[in-house]
């Protein structure tokens, strides 16, 4: 049984295409093999899981007047355990634009990466740059022809193309929804919580980046699955560029200070009778 | 999720010469929501004898109390402290009393007996006591503190030595943990004296 891929097919297929030595047709459509078992459903659940790194992030974008900022922060975690604090959470699609991972690790570097190489095929066929609406409704489309088959995927695409800053949030679900301020994964309650308080159009890039590491690190401070290291990006009309990427562990202390004990009583001579 | 991780621990203790170390993380949460760094999971028996309770909190704090309650009633009859050993024997058979509905708890036991021998030990929330000569573990940091202790120790450490052992140990295994550290606390009890101190650790 195979999944019939040919959407995702990024250059025309040669009839009767070259076969190399052990026999695969290297110009053939793309394709994924499906097991071939009785319990289809039940054989997807169990694998699943076990593919299922990265669960838990905080990840955040938002349109202000000088254009898009984009954080994240960089742990994975499989269950309790904190499998790496090293992650790049945020994806270079091209230079005009960023993805964010949050779900599945493997799913969101996999789509994001083809996402490039589709939004590149677009640039060479219709000699200008993919805007960000095509380039959201691209993967969109993708993941939902793979709905209830178990992807997951929470992404903000975010970049700046003809019409300038553009944002939008995209998830395994097949929900496309077009914003100025998203928060993505099991951090964004808390990083919407200090996002939404602190949050103008009219900022500076500096505030605008202050505020999104802010929000980060609140996230990672009350959400058990982020932390590591929080990066920040800025998406202006020239393209991207990483701001900063600070320690999380650090920026608490820059943060929060802590204030030296102050002795409660001295010592003191006891006064001559 | 095990309830014994609903909240959240690490707590280990180690052996020096004529010295231990007890220690553990600072934080409260509901699963994965951190909601204090203050909490406290070591307590004080009597000058020589500690206990840290790994698990679920609130029966943390209800253990306690009882232990605090049936050491009150010893001292009372017998005008002495309990030794360590008679203590961890107290504690497995109040466990053992809840064997079809236990404290979802896992106590670590730190003290120092008779000529100030140190005595450690840790039970699972059932009371199967388990002795020790050198180091103990529990809590959701469990695996990476065994995989730290194991690297780290070292046998007859004085008592500095054996305080920068426990608190690196603490540190490096509660950061490849979600559930527990935002902090670390530490006691070092020697014959003569017992110091506290607060660490300074990640906040992720």
């Amino acid at each position: 049984m195979k999944l019939d891929l040919s959407g995702l097919q990024s250059f025309p297929s040669i009839p009767g295409g070259a076969v190399d030595d052990l026999g695969v047709d290297l110009f053939a459509a793309p394709s994924f093999q499906l097991p071939a078992c009785s319990d289809f459903d039940g054989f997807q659940k169990d694998a699943i899981q076990m593919v299922k790194p990265a669960k838990g992030t905080t990840t955040l974008a938002f349109i202000f007047k000088e254009g898009v900022i984009v954080a994240a922060d960089s742990r994975a975690s499989m269950g309790g355990y904190i499998s790496s604090q090293s992650v790049k959470k945020i994806i270079e699609i091209n230079p005009y634009m960023l993805g964010t991972m949050a779900g599945g690790a493997a799913d969101c570097q996999f789509w994001h990466r083809n996402l490039g190489i589709k939004c590149r095929l677009h640039e060479l066929a219709n000699k200008r740059r993919i805007s960000v609406t095509g380039a959201s409704k691209l993967l969109a489309n993708i993941l939902y022809s793979y709905r209830g088959m178990g992807l997951s995927v929470g992404t903000m695409i975010a970049g700046w193309d003809e019409k300038g800053p553009g944002l939008y949030y995209v998830d395994s679900e097949g929900g496309r929804l077009k914003g100025t301020r998203f928060s993505v994964g099991s951090g964004s309650p808390y990083a919407y919580g200090v996002l939404d308080s602190g949050y103008r159009f009219d900022m500076t890039v500096e505030e605008a980046a202050e505020l999104a590491r802010r929000s980060i690190y609140h996230a990672t401070f009350r959400d058990g699955a982020s932390g590591g290291v929080a990066s920040v990006y800025h998406v202006g009309p020239d393209g991207w560029k990483k701001l900063s990427g600070d320690d999380v562990g650090e920026l608490h202390y820059k943060y929060y200070p802590v204030a030296p004990t102050p002795v409660e009583q001295e010592m003191t001579d006891a006064p001559a009778a | 999720m095990s309830i014994f991780e609903y909240n959240g621990s690490a707590v280990v203790a180690m052996v020096g010469k004529n010295c231990f170390a007890i220690a553990s993380d600072r934080r409260l949460g509901v699963n994965l929501q951190t909601i204090a760094t203050d909490f406290q999971r070591i307590f004080k028996i009597h000058d020589k004898l500690y206990i840290g309770l790994s698990g679920l909190a609130t029966d943390v704090q209800t253990l306690y109390q009882r232990l605090i309650f049936r050491h009150k009633l010893y001292q009372l009859r017998e005008e002495r402290d309990m030794k360590p050993q008679t203590f961890a024997s107290l504690v497995s058979a109040i466990l053992y009393e809840k064997r079809f509905g236990p404290y979802f708890c896992q106590p670590v036991i730190a003290g120092l007996g008779d000529d100030d021998v140190p005595f450690i030990c840790t039970m699972d929330c059932i009371g199967a006591k388990e002795l020790a000569k050198d180091f103990v573990v529990s809590g959701t940091a469990s695996e990476s503190l065994y995989g730290a202790c194991e690297s780290m120790y070292k046998p007859n450490m004085e008592p500095e030595e054996l305080f920068e052992t426990i608190s690196q140990a603490l540190l490096s295994s509660v950061d490849r943990d979600c559930l527990s550290g935002w902090g670390g606390h530490v006691l070092l009890v020697t014959s003569t004296e017992v110091q506290e101190r607060t660490l300074k650790g990640r906040m992720d």
